[in-house]
């Protein structure tokens, strides 16, 4: 395949960005899409050019690190993948592929495609998590918690916290990602103790950070890699609204 | 040079944890805060270990090369975590779960820290339970366990097929926690590049920031290092691409010694090889082969597709081979078992390089629905990539490099040889020996980081009190930066012909052909001549783009294959000495006539701790004897 790449390039964080047109010649459909990147990145240091700055880890969809805008897509046009699992495949012969880094006022742009996510683990500062020290902890089966429940949980916990669901939010909110370990937390027992704390923590943390507010768009979760639902966003407000009111 | 003591307590093996905690050495909490720690590597081992040393109170500095602690490489764990709570009354125990991971490990591990990992195990999902993480629960609300290879009870705890991701985050947002009340502070973006010991005791590390370039010094009274293994040596694993080993390699050129380095663990069960692009392998977790069948053609070179093979001609070789433990054999065994049969030709797929795992026969007993409930998520992995649905045709898979069991040799105290340098989770060589049963490396991770390491570190640290904070600006890490300049400096004005990652593909292949399932002595000499060919190359030829003061990925890349190079040629040594088969190191030499791997008791019951001795000589071998008191040494048998 033939691949037309448009492709975001900004020195660093200070420097002034632009769009750069790069074309790859021999494009594998089997290629995963950082594997067509790392291709276009060994030209690019072979000529004496520089690699494009990219994020990547596990490359299989779990640590949360890649996180690309394709096309105006956060992760491109893949349901449920993130950029690492997405396949040259999903591309036509000749297509022209726009890739820019995550764009929101809470996640500037370090270098080319890397985006600083910090602000996620700011919000977890705030309150995002159970606050038990080693050791303390009771038997393990005196929790009883419903399997209905602890599903749900785990459902909500499956974040991987890369952010797609900022980007893909014309308001740049982080609702879906706060929202997803608020719930985590209170449907289980374990985190229902410090609950109402924690909900206002972290969605006072989340506007000082510059994040915006939800509008009921639903980007967030037609373009969540993990399937994360809106639902949650639900659940936080009514822990949010009853947190204020008691 | 140090010694090997291993410090084992004395008193009976299940009363020496015990002993050790209630005659330890202790800080009392207001001088705690005066006592710095640094922590390098926020996988589960230090994001646990971080976590429990902020909440007794130290000072503690945490180093990872990703933009948060969560993205580290425990959160790719698939299956689950072990712990002798005998939930399921199936005769578990905590002296169940040693010897399980003794056999497993083919008794060349320490009795002593394999039966502490046993016994912390269960706090550790006490602990996890209650820091929010979601395991899998039964009907009544009380947790599910399933089981996993090498055992025959059900003692493993699991979160679908993310329980790494889910144990990770617990930890994680516990370190979170930590860093809201001012006991830990985080330093992301950093790769530590040196370790800076002064009148031989570790006080501190260099860093390079990964955003600004910049060298940064940093001192401790103490240095823990969690900075996982090293399998990305082979290149394609199924490890992260950044993982990598330099942290703990760093330590073993400043005089940590180095455990077993050839034991390395080949996971029977991931997606095959595809193409030459390709930049890793994906695991399939092992937990599938609790409902999945292994199988291929009996008839060679039978390129049907699967579902058209009746089942008169299928061979489940697992079943037949070892009807006791079937497709719950061991990571080794599984291994080395689809190994045998694709070198023999039965293999399927394009290239003859994959078996079969056949959830046919579980879908039909147990229905669809069922087996999405277990698996569900890796089933969806497993088509994106490979764009197969294996509800209804068999997943194919193949080995591939996973897991070290090496790692720095460390005593009873996760102390290194080097005094106050310790190493906790996989970056240790510890509780494994040659070989790692399924769902055993978050149970040794955590209960490293939650509950072993803060214990030990304050019994180190009880007589330190009156030791000021540690000043950077002496001539120690004067040097120590001068170390990590030159090797930026010279990586960088080679300015060659060949990028990073061809000399990294290339090792990786030298390594998987000659040291990776089977080794003989003809192939392990070869490889340490091309190793060091590919090595002299390497430092004429590479080309590392940029400068050393910005974002510079492909500097990061070259500062580490320049050290994995180092590595191969540590694990090549240690294989040609090691002329035995035991667990995950199969000397061909050493098998029994119908292939199985044979162990050499009587001169190889040894941990290798090898010594380095500069770059231009041979590291010295010192041996720890292992001594078995409380279990039979016997030849594993799953049959």
């Amino acid at each position: 395949m033939k691949i037309k790449l448009k492709i975001w390039r900004q020195k660093n964080a200070k420097a002034k960005g632009k769009f750069v047109n790069y074309t790859l010649d021999d494009v594998s459909p089997e290629m995963s899409f950082l594997e067509m990147l790392d291709a276009l990145n060994s030209k690019l240091i072979l000529q004496d050019d520089e690699p494009v700055a990219f994020e990547h880890d596990c490359r299989e969809g779990i640590c949360g690190c890649c996180g690309l805008y394709i096309n105006g897509r956060p992760h491109g046009p893949g349901e449920k993948t993130t950029t690492c699992e997405l396949h040259m495949r999903s591309f036509k012969d000749g297509q022209t592929i726009v890739i820019e880094p995550w764009r929101a006022k809470a996640f500037p742009v370090i270098k080319d495609l890397i985006a600083d996510r910090n602000a996620f683990d700011k919000i977890i500062i705030a309150g995002g998590f159970v606050s038990v020290n080693a050791g303390s902890a009771p038997e393990a089966n005196s929790i009883l918690i419903k399997k209905k429940n602890a599903d749900e949980a785990f459902d909500s916990a499956a974040c991987i916290g890369c952010g797609a669901c900022v980007a893909a939010c014309k308001n740049a909110s982080a609702m879906l990602f706060i929202s997803a370990k608020i719930s985590q937390l209170t449907l289980l027992n374990q985190g229902k103790v410090e609950a109402m704390e924690r909900v206002q923590a972290m969605v006072a943390k989340m506007d000082e950070l510059g994040f915006g507010n939800c509008t009921n768009t639903y980007a967030c979760e037609a373009e969540c890699p993990k399937g994360i639902k809106v639902t949650n966003i639900a659940r936080m407000n009514r822990e949010f609204i009853a947190a204020k009111v008691s | 040079m140090a010694k090997l003591d291993s410090k084992i307590p004395g008193g009976p093996l299940s009363k020496k944890w015990s002993t050790y905690k209630s005659s330890m050495k202790l800080v009392n909490p207001a001088n705690k805060k005066k006592l710095d720690i640094i922590l390098v590597g926020t996988g589960l081992a230090g994001s646990a270990a971080a976590s429990s040393l902020g909440e007794l109170g130290y000072n503690v500095k945490v180093f990872c090369f990703q933009d948060t602690p969560r993205r580290a490489h425990s959160v790719a764990a698939q299956g689950g975590i072990n712990a002798a709570k005998n939930y399921k009354n199936d005769g578990d125990s905590v002296y169940r779960l040693f010897f399980d991971m003794i056999k497993g490990g083919d008794f060349r591990a320490r009795e002593a820290n394999v039966y502490r990992a046993a016994e912390v195990s269960n706090a550790t999902i006490d602990h996890l339970t209650a820091s929010g993480v979601p395991f899998a629960r039964e009907y009544g609300g009380t947790l599910d366990n399933r089981s996993f290879g090498g055992v025959q009870v059900s003692r493993t705890f699991y979160a679908k097929g993310q329980t790494g991701q889910q144990c990770l985050l617990g930890a994680y947002s516990s370190l979170k926690r930590q860093i809201s009340k001012g006991t830990v502070k985080m330093f992301s973006r950093r790769e530590m590049l040196e370790i800076v010991i002064i009148n031989g005791k570790a006080r501190g590390i260099i860093t390079r920031n990964l955003v600004t370039g910049e060298i940064e010094r940093h001192s401790g009274h103490a240095v823990i290092l969690a900075t996982g293994g090293y399998g990305t040596i082979y290149y394609l694993s199924t490890l992260a691409v950044n993982s990598n080993a330099s942290a703990a390699w760093i330590a073993y050129k400043n005089g940590a010694f180095f455990g077993n380095p050839s034991f390395v663990q080949i996971h029977p069960s991931s997606i095959p090889v595809l193409n030459d692009y390709q930049a890793k392998l994906t695991l399939m977790s092992e937990s599938l082969r609790n409902d999945g069948r292994v199988w291929v053609p009996k008839k060679k070179g039978d390129k049907r597709p699967a579902n058209d093979i009746p089942e008169e001609e299928r061979d489940y070789y697992l079943e037949r081979k070892y009807p006791a433990y079937g497709n719950l054999v061991p990571r080794d065994v599984g291994s080395r078992a689809a190994k045998e049969r694709c070198d023999a030709g039965y293999g399927v797929g394009d290239t003859g390089l994959a078996v079969n795992l056949d959830f046919k026969d579980a879908i039909a007993k147990q229905g669809k629905k069922a087996i999405e409930d277990k698996y569900g998520n890796l089933f969806e992995m497993y088509e994106k990539i490979t764009g197969i649905n294996s509800y209804e045709e068999p997943m194919r898979i193949y080995p591939a490099g996973h897991y070290t069991m090496g790692g720095l040799w460390v005593d009873y105290n996760l102390m290194t040889t080097i005094t106050g340098l310790f190493a906790i989770g996989e970056a240790n060589f510890s509780d494994h020996g040659a070989n790692r049963l399924g769902a055993s490396s978050l149970m040794q991770c955590s209960g490293d980081g939650y509950f072993i390491i803060p214990n030990t570190i304050t019994n180190y640290l009880a007589d330190k009190i009156r030791t000021p904070r540690i000043a950077t600006d002496t001539p120690e890490f004067d040097e120590a930066e001068k170390t990590t300049k030159e090797k930026i400096d010279k990586l960088l004005s080679i300015n060659g012909s060949k990028t990073v990652t061809f000399f990294h593909k290339q090792l990786g292949k030298i390594m998987w052909d000659y040291c990776g399932m089977a080794r003989n002595e003809k192939d392990l000499k070869k490889a340490m001549e091309l190793v060091n060919e590919l090595q002299i190359e390497f430092w004429k030829d590479v080309k590392v783009p940029g400068t050393a003061d910005e974002l510079n990925q492909e500097l990061e890349k070259a500062c580490r294959v320049a050290d994995f190079f180092e590595i191969a040629k540590l694990m090549i040594t240690d294989a040609l000495n090691r002329k035995e088969s035991c667990g995950a190191h199969f000397r061909k030499e050493s098998q029994t006539e119908t292939g199985e791997a044979m162990r050499i008791d009587k001169e190889y019951s040894y941990v290798s701790a090898w010594e380095y001795k500069g770059i231009d000589n041979p590291p010295h071998l010192h041996k720890e004897e292992l001594k078995f008191e409380n279990v039979e040494v016997k030849v594993r048998d799953y049959k």
